[in-house]
């Protein structure tokens, strides 16, 4: 679903990362893990071109994302994306929030579009606070709204920085729980997180990036019971 | 003669009512017109600043914006409307229509660092929420980052309305019969000074109040709206 070839990006002088090589297949759940700073959100966000990569490729769906031709707005309709701090549009009741770039987009009609999103909003028990404004809610409600806003366009990947980073520790499961759901339905998820808990148990495949590489990459049970390099054990060492 | 006698004789036995009303009417039509002109401006200028800072194709653009800045902003306003009254549009009379498209332009380059600053105040994850969701950029500007810069700025919108209103005063020097100058041809006409004068800056005066009475009403609204929204 998603090749990534020997990604590169650099920030002036700063190499962040140094070429990266991976793929995503269709109903993975990748984690990526590593030290603050390593490059883990720099490396998500150039999965959608968020941020321009200064070399290497990005292959989504058989379409480079580096090429000036591709039509990178609709191949980001496909991946969804979840930030740290939501972003949710504050302007909008929580209903908006959801329906605005699939109606824009055209992708639903405005009944099909509602209906979407409150059977999304079901799914995460918040059907009651459509009409809410974003600041009414809690953090975790926050969070589990801006997931809903991304499934809403119907992605094929769903992208997560650190979803839970900026949530009090009571708000933390509540969040985990609905990414629990989504991946157990079998979306494709790549998911930063410094929940070592929820990469041992929900993710197929773990990712340790360290100085803006791979620097190991495994199943769960081998990267936390049985790690290779130096770096990571001592990684692991300190955050288990 | 007291002053109300001759106030009663002046604008309703004279009937220069009629011309002050008509004065007033301008006065207001200048004023709108050349505030929506002033927001369409500043926000294209605006927008185009905003995204020109890291695209190259859109230099020359963000260069023709500065320019039209730096221009308008060091010519006086009057200077301004002399110069579309009787150079640029010296064919044509409609001196209300050039009036405000003088006025709107000028109040264009400042209202442009208005919303500048205004979309600055917005949170950048804003925009990559937008992106991340497919939107393209322009319709990320509208749809959500525009609203909430607008929000911001509403009080200094208003600071710029009333400035506008009392600007406009100026209009008379181009054969436009705004409230200034319909004050200066009944002043002209009945040889008294202290009536219409003081008629002209009490209407003035009462706009503005209402103006002010109204952005306090409106950010009062807005701060309980914010106020229940976060609560
Ligand atoms: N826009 C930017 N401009 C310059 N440098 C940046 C920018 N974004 C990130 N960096 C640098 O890139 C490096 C990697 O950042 P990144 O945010 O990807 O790390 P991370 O692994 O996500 O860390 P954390 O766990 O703290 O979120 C950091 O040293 C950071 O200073
Ligand atoms: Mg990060």
């Amino acid at each position: 679903m998603i090749d990534v070839v020997n990604l590169e990006k650099h920030f002036g002088g700063e190499n962040v990362l140094n070429g990266i090589n991976t793929t995503i297949h269709k109903g993975d759940v990748v984690c990526v893990i590593g030290p603050s700073g390593s490059g883990k959100s720099t490396f998500l966000r150039c999965l959608n071109m968020l941020e321009k990569p200064t070399g290497g490729k990005i292959i989504f769906e058989g379409d480079d994302l580096m090429d000036k031709r591709v039509d990178l707005n609709a191949h980001r309709q496909k991946m969804g994306m979840v930030f740290q701090q939501f972003n949710l549009f504050p302007h909008m009741t929580i209903m908006e929030n959801l329906t605005v770039a699939p109606l824009l987009l055209k992708k639903f009609d405005k009944g099909r579009a509602q209906e979407k999103a409150l059977e999304l909003l079901d799914r995460v028990g918040l059907a009651d606070r459509a009409n809410d404004y974003p600041s009414q809610l809690s953090g975790g409600q926050q969070q589990r709204v801006a997931i809903c806003r991304a499934l809403c366009m119907e992605p094929d990947v769903m992208l997560f920085d650190e979803p839970t980073s900026a949530l009090d520790p009571e708000m933390v499961g509540e969040v985990l729980d609905v990414m629990k759901e989504l991946a157990k339905a079998g979306m494709t998820m790549v998911v930063v997180t410094h929940e070592m808990g929820f990469a041992r148990e929900v993710s197929n495949r773990v990712l340790f990036l360290d100085g803006g590489v791979i620097a190991e990459e495994g199943t769960p049970d081998a990267i936390f019971n049985h790690p290779q390099c130096e770096r990571l054990q001592s990684f692991l060492a300190k955050v288990l | 003669m007291s002053f109300f006698e001759k106030f009663y004789q002046i604008f309703v036995e004279k009937g220069y009512y009629t011309l002050m009303l008509d004065g007033f009417k301008s006065t207001l039509i200048i004023t709108v017109g050349a505030l929506a002109i002033g927001l369409v401006i500043g926000t294209i200028i605006a927008v185009i600043k905003y995204f020109g800072d890291d695209s190259k194709p859109m230099r020359p653009l963000v260069w023709l914006c500065d320019l039209y800045t730096t221009v308008v902003r060091g010519i006086p306003v009057v200077v301004l409307l002399l110069i579309f009254f009787f150079v640029i549009f010296a064919s044509s009379k409609n001196g209300i229509a050039i009036a405000t498209l003088t006025f709107g332009i000028n109040s264009g380059a400042y209202m442009a660092e208005l919303v500048r600053s205004g979309l600055n105040a917005v949170n950048a994850g804003q925009m990559e929420a937008g992106r991340s969701l497919g939107l393209s950029k322009l319709q990320t500007m509208r749809k959500i980052i525009l609203p909430q810069a607008i929000r911001y700025i509403l009080p200094a919108i208003f600071n710029e309305l009333i400035a506008l209103l009392k600007e406009t005063s100026v209009a008379g020097y181009v054969a436009v019969v705004d409230l200034t100058r319909a004050g200066t041809l009944v002043r002209n006409n009945t040889y008294n000074a202290v009536v219409p004068l003081t008629l002209v800056a009490v209407v003035y005066l009462v706009l503005v109040v209402l103006l002010t009475r109204l952005l306090r009403l409106l950010e009062r609204r807005m701060s309980t709206d914010d106020r229940r929204r976060k609560s």
